[in-house]
């Protein structure tokens, strides 16, 4: 690890004007995924801004959709009893991102900002049509995300906040990368009385995407037996030692599948 | 004797003493050891798998904050320095001997793979020197990469004068008889086997600290090794030019090895030789990408096996051709590793009259490969226990009654194997009736069915298997291209008070010596175990042993201790008889106290060791005083644990994905000293082997980068992978050491990868897939469900 500055800032004011007064800033949530990206030298910030102490955590209902602060840990949102009432799913998807200790220190909002192609929180914010909220503006997910590890934020913007519409009934299903227990396939179905949005981690050259065919389909049917087998194409998906893209093309359908059946 | 201590001896679970510090955080292992004004070192690898080195401009790094010194190739060639040796070399069948090509501890113009050290860099502190490793300007000139086993041949040489990258090109058998076997034969079985290449992984990844001491000219070497002895003499004597006696090594505790901590690294080497050129302590500690990188990996074997039956589905011959992968250089038991310890057990538990075998050890660009758990064993029970599944299925039998007809049977002990071997003692049916009584094999079609109604696809599989442990006897090493002998040595140190030291050769990263062997001295001296000390990894003050792998530590080491402790039984007789004034043959030892027979005159054993210490009256011409005696063991043969493993699976035909349900196994490992400490031993060693049929593979691409150098990628077995294990045991002594013992480490990693990929394949073969191979990850199985498919639509 090169050495560098650490700063806990006092609220969002406070870790914007760190950033800014920095070369090269970066904001520090949880540390999941940037500390070992120090420790193995693949990044040199002079500076990191703790922001534990902006008072980002928080869940909130608000009616339609719920509002998560951006420094909630994934056990807070695997524990809260607001979503799992309202979205039980993502109890679900937070309760399985990787081990306990990840659970206690990583956050929604790294995980968004750092929109990694394997990360399972892309998958609900795409598929739930959430909002980003930073200090400046508010984001949809379908312009959020930018390709792996990019999104639309700027270099000092912060997420304050996810807005997350209720479903009607959702599911999220992963099949676990062996090793990293990452997400290989992950399938995030959600139905709205307006339609079906099904959105896909772990597998796209681009990261995070939705599944317009598998959608199409379940708003004619919404049963696993809409999804055959072929409908999902390779292309555009990852092919590395874990899986090719075919296989990764015929896990959608079927996690899909399962998450149809999931659906509560 | 009296209960508390019978609760302690030879038999009892006792838990293990060693756990204690462990568990308490007071275990200590080579990183937690500072001295006062240590340099830390960082070695800087070639990012490239195979080039020449053009320049390596260090002045940069040399001025950089804290730098102390930058050693290179250059420094290493200037001092004239040995580099890592061969333990054991044997004759390629025509006579001549194997290529050794040399191993510089710093690249020397050259680097062969990925990982490999260039430079030496010396700091105040690790992020100093590591900072300044990033100044260094290394100029490469690449070459093509030689990765794929089976091409390597025909490649470019790695080493200057070496032919077609072969390190050697050896034999074993009658081939003329197993050619005779196969025109005679009904049925011939054919079998291409791949062993996939696996890294140990050891929790602890290794680590050295070395200083010098110009007072007494010495050296001191704490590290990470399996064999602390052979440490020292490998560095002295071939490596750095150190009188022996002049250089201390010593290894702490050490949190696994697996095989992976045998052999001599180049890194601890530099350590030992910068400590006297820089005047400073040295330290280093590998993180886990250098481990992946740079410690010996496992397996890495292409083999060709055919099988020869007669018309009553007898086996009459086998022949296997084996590819070995063992990377761009030679470790110590990287050569016998493929050839004696692999080639000698393709006999397995069946009788075999005609076998060969034709091994090749091809260099790569890729990180050395050499014993991992088993070594060599399990390469061999893996190629013919799926060879055995695949034959049985070939020729209409029951797997297990195939096996079941080609035992070798109860009644053909000593049994002299085609291949050298002569197997002392077994039993096989018991333990295959066993454990099919344990996982209720017949009635496994209910199973299925009930699983098929689930849409899964259930699987059972057999390995039957025999392994040769307790390397090894000097003898028959030498006889075969060894250069060392495979004794072990114990000392047994009463103390005036009663309580007794025992040092041993072997040495203890995870195996619990420190209670096992305590429990040897509680059995044959009456003592408590808590007034016994386990000693070992100190070259000060053990004597000469060999250290600890191929399941020897009991069978070779403990059988020293008990013979060393025979010699304390017989003095103590002397000092009795004389304190009882009673003749020598007269006293009778039992229960910690030695009488005169047939009367109640006794001594106690502490009053005996008291009196050793305290001889006022001894006669000195017949009775010296002390209590203290040395034994070194040589074995008259290997041992020879065998058992039965079944594995059962289900498989989601929709993902691929295997779920084990169940493991049984019955084992022979002879008499058990502890239980609970073979069953541990066992369990891990099954799952070393899942990890290896279900999940790991070191994959190289084709530039020489391994793809699978962190936990993100490289899949490691997991508790949740695993259901309950069903272990037990049925006990043929061993016939030719004191305690009837066999060993047992590395058991269930040789057993288990057949069981497991049988039952995989079985649990398939509905579908009409024949094999898998290892590992068989959710995508291959997939694929081999819907290449089958395809197949059975045309
Ligand atoms: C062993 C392991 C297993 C894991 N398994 C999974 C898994 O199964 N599924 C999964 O989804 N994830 C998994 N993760 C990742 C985990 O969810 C991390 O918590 C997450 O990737 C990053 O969150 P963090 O709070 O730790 O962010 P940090 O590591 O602190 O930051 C990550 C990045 O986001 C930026 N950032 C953080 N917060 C903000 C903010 N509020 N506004 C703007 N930028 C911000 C940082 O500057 C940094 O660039 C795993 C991680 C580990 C170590």
């Amino acid at each position: 690890m090169y050495s560098t500055k650490y700063v806990k800032a006092r609220d969002i004011d406070d870790a914007v004007k760190a950033l800014k007064s920095a070369d090269d800033g970066k904001f520090l949530a949880g540390g999941m995924t940037l500390i070992p990206t120090l420790k193995q030298r693949l990044a040199n910030p002079d500076c990191l801004v703790d922001l534990s102490a902006c008072g980002l955590s928080s869940i909130d209902d608000e009616g339609s959709a719920i509002r998560i602060g951006a420094m909630t840990r994934h056990v807070d949102v695997a524990e809260s009893a607001l979503v799992q009432k309202a979205i039980p799913a993502l109890t679900h998807l937070a309760a399985h991102i990787g081990d306990r200790q990840v659970r206690n220190r990583g956050t929604i909002g790294g995980s968004l900002a750092n929109n990694d192609p394997a990360a399972c929180y892309p998958a609900a914010l795409l598929a739930l049509g959430g909002t980003v909220h930073t200090q400046s503006r508010s984001i949809a997910a379908e312009d959020y995300f930018d390709g792996m590890f990019e999104t639309a934020l700027e270099e000092d913007e912060i997420i304050h906040a996810v807005s997350l519409p209720k479903p009607e009934k959702a599911a999220y299903v992963k099949f676990p990368n062996p090793a990293s227990r990452y997400a290989m396939v992950g399938v995030f179905v959600a139905k709205f009385a307006d339609g079906v949005r099904v959105a896909v981690t772990g597998a796209g050259e681009d990261g995070v995407f939705r599944a317009h065919d598998l959608e199409a389909a379940l708003n004619a049917n919404f049963s696993a037996d809409a999804i055959a087998d072929g409908m999902v194409s390779s292309d555009g998906l990852m092919s590395d030692i874990h899986a090719s893209a075919d296989y990764r093309a015929h896990l959608i359908g079927e996690m899909t599948r399962r998450a149809v059946n999931a659906c509560t | 004797m009296p209960e508390g201590i019978a609760s302690q001896g030879i038999g009892a679970s006792v838990r293990r003493k060693e756990d204690r510090r462990f568990l308490i955080g007071k275990g200590k292992y080579t990183d937690d050891i500072n001295r006062a004004g240590q340099l830390h070192v960082y070695f800087l690898r070639s990012p490239v798998a195979f080039a020449d080195i053009v320049s390596i401009d260090k002045e940069r790094a040399e001025k950089a904050s804290g730098v102390i010194a930058i050693l290179t190739g250059e420094d290493v060639a200037a001092d004239n320095l040995g580099g890592p040796i061969c333990g054991w070399a044997p004759t390629n069948k025509d006579g001549s001997a194997p290529s050794e090509p040399p191993h510089p501890i710093l690249a020397n113009g050259r680097v062969r793979y990925v990982g490999d050290h260039v430079a030496a860099v010396f700091a105040e502190t690790l992020e100093e020197a590591t900072s300044a490793a990033e100044l260094i300007d290394v100029v490469y000139s690449e070459m093509p990469a030689i990765t794929d086993l089976k091409t390597a041949m025909d490649q470019p040489q790695i080493h200057d004068g070496m032919e077609q990258n072969t390190y050697f090109d050896w034999e074993l058998g009658n081939e003329a008889a197993v050619n005779d076997a196969f025109d005679r034969a009904e049925t011939i079985v054919n079998v291409h086997i791949r062993n996939n290449r696996v890294i140990p992984n050891a929790m602890e990844p290794r680590a050295a600290v070395a200083e010098y001491d110009k007072g007494d000219a010495r050296y001191t070497l704490f590290t990470t090794s399996q064999n602390p002895q052979l440490t020292r003499l490998v560095i002295g004597a071939f490596m750095l030019n150190i009188p022996e006696s002049k250089l201390r090594v010593v290894a702490p505790d050490v949190g696994g090895g697996f095989g992976s901590k045998i052999y001599v690294y180049p890194e601890e080497a530099v350590c030992v030789w910068a400590s006297k050129k820089l005047g400073r302590a040295i330290k280093w500690t590998a993180d886990r990408t250098q481990a992946f990188l740079g410690d010996a990996h496992g397996r890495d074997h292409i083999s060709e096996v055919k099988l020869a039956l007669d018309k009553n589905k007898k086996i009459i011959g086998l022949r296997v051709d084996t590819l070995a992968n063992l990377g761009a250089y030679l470790s110590a038991f990287a050569m016998v590793t493929p050839t004696y310890l692999h080639g000698t057990l393709l006999s397995g538990v069946y009788d075999i009259p005609a076998i060969y075998t034709n091994v090749k050890g091809i260099c790569t660009n890729t990180v050395n490969v050499d014993a991992y758990r088993g070594a060599g064993r399990p390469e061999a029970t893996y190629l013919l226990e799926r060879t055995m599944d695949v034959a049985a299925k070939q020729v209409g039998m029951d797997p297990a009654e195939f096996r079941r007809l080609n035992f070798i049977p109860k009644d053909a002990f000593p049994y002299q194997t085609a291949l050298a071997l002569q197997y002392d003692v077994g039993d096989y049916e018991p333990l295959l009736d066993r454990a099919m009584a344990m996982i209720d094999y017949k009635n496994f079609e209910s199973r299925r069915a009930k699983s098929a109604k689930d849409g899964k696809c259930r699987g059972i599989g057999i390995s039957t298997y025999i392994e040769a442990c307790g390397i090894a006897p000097s003898a028959v090493v030498g006889a075969l291209g060894g250069r060392v002998g495979l004794y072990e040595s114990a000392i047994v140190r009463v103390e005036p008070t009663g309580t007794i030291s025992v040092l041993t050769g072997t040495h203890s990263h995870g195996q619990g010596h420190d209670t096992t062997f305590a429990q040897l001295v509680c059995d044959k001296l009456g003592v408590d175990i808590e007034a016994v000390e386990i000693v070992h990894g100190d070259s000060d003050r053990t004597a000469f042993g060999m250290g600890t792998y191929g399941s020897r530590s009991l069978a070779v080491g403990g059988t020293a201790i008990s013979k060393a402790l025979d010699k304390v039984i017989a003095k103590g007789k002397i000092i009795a008889a004389h304190m009882l004034e009673a003749d020598d043959a007269d006293i009778e030892f039992k229960d910690g106290k030695f009488t005169v027979a047939g009367t109640d005159r006794e001594k106690s054993f502490g009053e005996i060791a008291l009196s050793a210490y305290v001889p006022h009256n001894f006669p000195h011409d017949r009775l010296e005083p002390g209590l203290e005696e040395t034994a070194f063991y040589d074995p008259a043969n290997f041992t020879y644990p065998a058992g039965t493993h079944i594995a059962e699976v289900e498989i989601d035909p929709s993902t691929g994905v295997v779920e084990l349900v169940d493991w049984v196994c019955c084992d022979d490992f002879g008499n058990l000293i502890n239980p609970m400490v073979v069953e541990g031993q066992v369990h891990g060693g099954i799952a070393q082997g899942v990890g290896q049929a279900l999940y790991e593979e070191a994959a190289y691409d084709d530039n020489g980068q391994l793809l699978s150098a962190s936990y993100m990628d490289y899949c490691m077995p997991r508790a949740d992978n695993f259901p309950s294990l069903k272990v037990q045991n049925l006990v043929t002594a061993c016939t030719h050491n004191d305690l009837g013992v066999k060993g047992c480490g590395e058991a269930g990693a040789i057993a288990s990868p057949p069981a497991l990929i049988n039952a995989v394949v079985n649990a398939l073969s509905p579908l009409g897939v024949t094999d898998i191979t290892m590992p068989a990850t959710p995508e291959k199985v997939w694929r081999a469900i819907q290449d089958a498919q395809t197949k059975a639509a045309e």
